[in-house]
């Protein structure tokens, strides 16, 4: 990295972000656990304990110092904010109670919501719109269940299309599947 | 009275490891604990992936779910630290806090129903160490796992959150070790045993090779501890080790070959149980050295 690419230009933060992410998780999550981030001092326990960090370039600290900086495109563009795998191990060792897998799933919404979301992401998401299921059955595992004395079809949406139909009104009232592209047709 | 739950059979379970599902019902029907059929539940959905998305979509779909088992009048039980993380926390979420209780009932009412918070949600080795006892098991135990080198897997949604879950400390459980140990094998240490297994989050779905480096780290710290197999009690990570493994050596050219059984189907065999009807022979990795080990 070079030196000016080091330096933070204000005129490109945004410093509302830090607030948009507290509001974003505020009703699910409460004001105070979202406050956490505003707590972070930078010490990199979260960094040290992550799985991902261990082999790619993502570093849990870094997410929460941009963020705190207002570094908003930045931050949602990164390719590495999709490497969390939500282990939690940060979240348990922050010394300040920073509640980062939380703050992490925040941002993610916020960008998926900003069109950043993965085309593998929007298909799996197509899959529970479509099946109810993000693994559905195959005709594969439909034979092993027969075979092992289990239903053909597992008791779930897969044998209930009723069922189904009420998951999908849920998702087109809260327009998830406009989100992720999905179409009627399949 | 006999115990019953509402049995939450999530997507992987049912869908691609039935054999768990299979050992699951037999174990609990040998202990008199009825599992009740969730009638149209559906995906949990996924805590990472689904909660990475939009977690507002996630905690309704979630809500929809717990509605079905509140209907029972029963505790939800798992298979899936996925379906477990998922479901317990959305249940603490809406008990805990009204106003978004009344938001996500506002929109269940299109679909009449309704979050009520009457129910618990509870994941299959809790339901093991508590309703079926381990003594109980220990006491009925027909085939010698001992020398049986398990390498245990807790995956991670079980424990943490902690101020969510209220189980053991994260970083050092023992339950899945004192259920491994019950059945006379042991439970060996190895390094990093309480990583992730690199499944989780979208990882998987979104950057394979990230994912599968994770999982493959971690099968090599089990199988240089001398591991004959890795056991775990959520069904999705079970898919990431066994698939995963078989991806690894695709993808990476890495060949590990370290068997994957489920923490029921462990016990079912201890219990005498043949291989076969616990659906071991479906596994990617074969299970064959294993079952070698015990006599079979
Ligand atoms: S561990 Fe907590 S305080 Fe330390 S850098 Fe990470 S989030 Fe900040
Ligand atoms: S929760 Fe995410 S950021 Fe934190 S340690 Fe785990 S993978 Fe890393």
């Amino acid at each position: 990295m070079s030196a000016s690419e080091q330096v933070i230009q204000l005129e490109k933060t945004d410093p509302k972000f830090v607030e948009e992410i507290i509001e974003y998780g505020s009703k699910i999550f409460g004001r105070e656990h979202m406050e956490t981030i505003t707590a972070c001092f930078q010490c990199g326990t979260c960094s040290g304990s992550c799985p991902s960090g261990r082999r790619t370039a993502y570093r849990t600290r870094l997410v929460m110092r941009k963020a705190l900086l207002g570094l908003k495109d930045e931050v949602l563009s990164s390719e590495e904010l999709w490497y969390c795998t939500t282990c939690y191990t940060c979240y348990e060792r922050c010394p300040r109670g920073v509640r980062t897998t939380d703050i992490i799933r925040v941002i993610r919404n916020i960008a998926a919501k900003s069109g950043r979301m993965k085309e593998q992401h929007k298909r799996v998401a197509r899959l529970l719109i479509r099946f109810g299921h993000a693994v559905p059955i195959t005709d594969e595992f439909k034979e092993i269940r027969k075979a092992l004395g289990l239903s053909e079809l597992p008791p779930t949406v897969h044998s209930y299309p009723e069922a189904l139909d009420e998951v999908r009104k849920l998702i087109k009232i809260m327009k998830f599947d406009q989100m992720v592209g999905y179409q009627e047709s399949g | 009275m006999a115990k019953k739950y509402a049995f939450f059979l999530g997507c992987i379970m049912p869908n691609r490891y039935p054999g768990v599902e299979a050992s699951t019902r037999y174990l609990m029907t040998r202990y008199g604990i009825e599992l009740l059929d969730m009638k149209g539940a559906s995906c949990c959905p996924a805590p990472g992936v689904f909660g990475s998305f939009d977690l507002y979509t996630w905690i309704v779909i979630a809500a929809r779910n717990l509605c079905i088992a509140e209907s029972l009048g029963a505790d939800i039980v798992t298979c899936c630290n996925g379906c477990y993380g998922s479901l317990q926390e959305a249940n603490h979420l809406l008990k805990e806090n009204k106003e978004l209780r009344e938001w996500v009932n506002e929109i269940l009412k299109n679909i009449d129903k309704e979050f009520k918070g009457t129910i618990e949600v509870k994941h299959v080795i809790e339901v093991i160490e508590h309703d079926i006892g381990l003594n109980r098991i220990r006491s009925e135990i027909e085939r010698d796992l001992s020398g049986l080198k398990v390498a245990a897997h807790y995956g991670c949604h079980f424990l943490k959150p902690r101020e969510v879950r209220r189980h053991e400390h994260p970083e050092r459980p023992t339950i899945l070790d004192r259920i491994i140990e019950t059945t006379n094998a042991i439970s060996i240490d190895y390094r990093d045993k309480l990583m992730c297994c690199g499944a989780g989050g979208g990882v998987r779905a979104g950057s394979i090779d990230v994912s599968l480096d994770m999982t493959r780290e971690k099968v090599q710290n089990m199988m240089r501890a001398g591991a004959d197999c890795l056991t775990t009690p959520c069904v999705f990570c079970h898919l990431q080790f066994d698939r995963g493994q078989k991806e690894i050596e695709d993808r990476m050219g890495v060949k590990l070959g370290l068997p994957v059984v489920f923490i029921t189907q462990l016990i079912m065999l201890a219990l005498g149980a043949s291989p076969h009807v616990l659906g071991l022979q479906y596994n990617i990795i074969p299970v064959r050295p294993l079952l070698r080990k015990i006599g079979l």
